[in-house]
């Protein structure tokens, strides 16, 4: 009796819980707000949550529902921790939908052993790499970044067009590292290229000097910097500056911030990149509603971002209703033609088309078009440093 | 023989400079790992981390200073803030000895016993120093960075190598010296030095001949602690500020100690630059060194990816035990 006493009173408490926050649908955000990205991912998350926002602010989504975000670390490096993290997003604070993880490698971890199992779909906005195109997902994986099959084509087209024929290599030793120098280096040699020596650094040392003193060996007109801005690539540039063993760099995404150039100054001038980036109506439309609520939208993947939490939104408007099917079944829709057309700002525009039995067709911040198992194509943008400042050269 | 310059030019820029630079970090570092064997008679892990503690201290300081608008011109503030630093490091230090230490010695525990409470001192450490300035890079670095420039260098001289020459690889080098000489000075020609030396050799003769155990061991923790500073300032200064690569410094600097043979001082010196120029020289890819020789060849001729750096270190330790276990410079026996 007093066991049915107890469970009665226990269960009647967790219904009180579901119950008192009711118009509330939770939606994860799992992002490395410590690590190697730390610098990226504080504009990510509020650009994410702008989405967020927006949506709740309608008053339009799902007969006024408003979205909660629950923000979680996924530390970038470490596995366990983010496995945790998501566990804790879905089996305690419940969320229907992850917008997340960004680095690959824990993409992955949490993509195999949280969400697939949990049936909970995520959306990454900066999980670049190759290998996440064809893990088991159930179709529940997707990503707004494009893969680094597609930026390894591009970076060594930018080389190539530059007229750059030898080039030394150095990744940051993880999944991301690995997939964009194996996809740079066999379109970088398929185009004619030599690549005169490709090997891994470790993030997180305090010195990169033997690991240069091997580069440099090497040789090359250009040294390529597959890494991070906040780590590991950022001492390498340093070392070969420092050592003279090279003047010129080419660097991948994930080394585009602005503390690289603060640390390294007038050494940059002359080093070319490539970064995904968008142009057009979408990211002008997208810069207008970051200034107007006071969200620095400049740095990577911020448009990705919003893009990903905007169509877990949309997914579930479509859907009629706040579950985890709702959201697995409906991105793929309301992320690709036909329909009309949504660019940021518009969510509410979307909201309503959808409450009436509409389509849409969501091109957002990057001109969303999800390909194959659920990603993006991608554009991207050349830059190059001059007096210090990055500098457009075209969108690829 | 240009080309014969150029080659010994480029070998400096990429394998001696830096190795000599890193092996003076080293043995500022093993000598005080060496010191506390010598005289507490146990491997200090907590050492690696005394060297951010102090580090910490000197770059606080050194923020402060520059805060006030205090620079030594082309010097680095650092050098300046270190006396203070020094001061931070041997509190820390010394209460660690009161609080951990003393207890044990007052049991006659066991080495193995300060080994491990060591090891948990060393996680305090470790903690505090996050706790204080966080786990991230910290730039302290001031004044002139260069000495001279790779390419002033070839502009100078005309050759198509350059050689780079960092202030602080020059301040690393010239304060090793100095301390070094200043150590010896003391164990050799002070009172105290000769009674650290004396309670090392047998510490049962050593009080009976009336030195007094307290002033020996605070004087080692204090000697111990100034050079856990210098050493953590100088490889913050020439590397970067980042508490985790102390933690990692910790198996190359008892590789040093070990393979000098622990518990002398010369010992450790030599492995210092024993283990840095292994690590260098293994690692270094000599293509472009032997290019200049008139051997042209595809081969990266590399003997270890650079992955393996901290292996060396191991493999050199591993060896040294198996064949010689005293270390080169007849230390004690681990």
């Amino acid at each position: 009796m007093k066991r049915l006493l107890l469970a009665t009173a226990a269960s009647a408490l967790v219904g009180t819980m579901a119950f008192a926050d009711g118009h509330a649908v939770k939606v994860g955000v799992i992002l490395g707000f410590t690590g190697p990205i730390e610098s990226l991912t504080p504009n990510m998350a509020a650009s994410a949550e702008l989405a967020m926002t927006e949506v709740s602010e309608s008053g339009l989504f799902l007969d006024g529902k408003v979205i909660e975000p629950v923000r979680a670390d996924s530390t970038c490096i470490d596995a366990a921790a983010a496995t945790a993290a998501a566990e804790r997003l879905i089996s305690s604070d419940g969320v229907v939908a992850i917008m997340g993880a960004d680095c690959s490698g824990v993409t992955t971890a949490v993509a195999n052993n949280v969400a697939v199992p949990n049936g909970v779909v995520m959306v990454s906005p900066s999980a670049t790499s190759p290998a996440l195109t064809s893990i088991d997902d159930n179709d529940l994986f997707f990503r707004t970044a494009p893969s680094d099959a597609r930026q390894g084509e591009v970076l060594a087209a930018t080389l190539i067009d530059n007229g750059i024929e030898e080039v030394a290599v150095t990744y940051t030793n993880n999944d991301y590292g690995k997939g964009l120098s194996d996809s740079f280096i066999s379109n970088f040699e398929a185009n004619g290229g030599t690549v005169t020596i490709n090997t891994a650094h470790e993030d997180g040392k305090g010195d990169y000097s033997a690991e240069v003193g091997a580069l440099a060996a090497a040789g090359g007109e250009v040294l390529v910097v597959l890494g991070y801005a906040d780590q590991g690539g950022v001492g390498v540039i340093q070392s070969a500056l420092d050592s003279g063993a090279f003047d010129t760099f080419a660097l991948g995404d994930g080394m585009y911030a602005d503390s690289l150039l603060e640390t390294l100054g007038s050494g940059l001038n002359g080093t070319m990149g490539t970064v995904p980036w968008s142009q057009g109506e979408g990211a002008d439309a997208f810069d207008q509603v970051v200034a107007a609520a006071g969200v620095d939208g400049s740095t990577s993947f911020t448009r990705e971002s919003y893009d990903a939490a905007a169509l877990i939104a949309l997914a579930m408007q479509a859907g009629g209703e706040a579950t985890k099917e709702a959201v697995a079944a409906n991105l793929l829709d309301v992320a690709n033609a036909p329909g009309e057309p949504i660019l940021p700002g518009e969510l509410a525009k979307a909201l309503e088309i959808l409450a009436n039995g509409g389509d849409v067709d969501y091109v957002g911040a990057t001109n969303v078009e999800l390909i194959g198992p659920g990603e993006a194509a991608g554009t991207y943008r050349e830059y190059v440093v001059k007096d210090g400042e990055y500098e457009t050269v075209r969108f690829r | 023989m240009t080309d014969i310059l150029n080659a010994f030019v480029l070998f400096a820029n990429f394998v001696f400079v830096p190795g000599l630079a890193y092996g003076a970090q080293l043995a500022l570092g093993a000598l005080g790992i060496t010191l506390i064997y010598a005289v507490l008679r146990f491997s200090n892990f907590a050492h690696g981390d005394t060297m951010a503690f102090g580090a910490m201290c000197v770059i606080l300081i050194t923020w402060g200073m520059q805060a006030m608008g205090i620079s030594a011109g082309p010097l680095p503030t650092a050098l300046l803030a270190l006396p203070f630093g020094i001061l931070g490091a041997v509190a820390l230090c010394l209460v660690f000895d009161r609080t951990v230490y003393r207890f044990y010695r007052e049991q006659r525990a066991v080495p193995v016993v300060f080994v491990i409470a060591s090891v948990g001192v060393m996680f305090m450490t470790n903690g505090l120093t996050r706790l204080i300035i966080g786990p991230d890079d910290q730039r302290f670095a001031d004044g002139e960075r260069f000495i001279i420039t790779a390419r002033d260098f070839k502009e100078m001289t005309g050759l198509a190598e350059g050689l780079a020459f960092r202030t602080t690889q020059a301040i690393t080098i010239v304060v090793a010296v100095i301390v070094v000489i200043a150590l010896f000075r003391f164990l050799n020609h002070s009172r105290m030095g000769k009674a650290m030396r004396a309670y090392s050799d047998n510490e049962d003769l050593a009080l009976l001949s009336g030195i007094n155990p307290d002033r020996v061991v605070l004087y080692t923790w204090i000697i111990a602690g100034a050079l856990a500073t210098i050493a953590g300032t100088l490889y913050g200064l020439d590397k970067s500020f980042k508490p985790f690569t102390y933690f990692q410094l910790l198996l190359p600097i008892f590789a040093s100690a070990i393979v000098g043979g622990i518990g002398n001082p010369v010992g450790a010196i030599a492995g210092g630059f024993i283990i840095a120029f292994s690590e260098v020289t293994v690692t270094y890819a000599y293509k472009k060194f032997v290019s200049y020789f008139g051997w042209e060849t595809d081969g990266l001729l590399q003997l270890l990816s650079t992955d393996y750096k901290f292996a060396v270190s191991f493999v050199i330790l591993v060896l040294v035990l198996l064949i010689r276990p005293t270390g080169l410079f007849r230390g004690k026996v681990i």
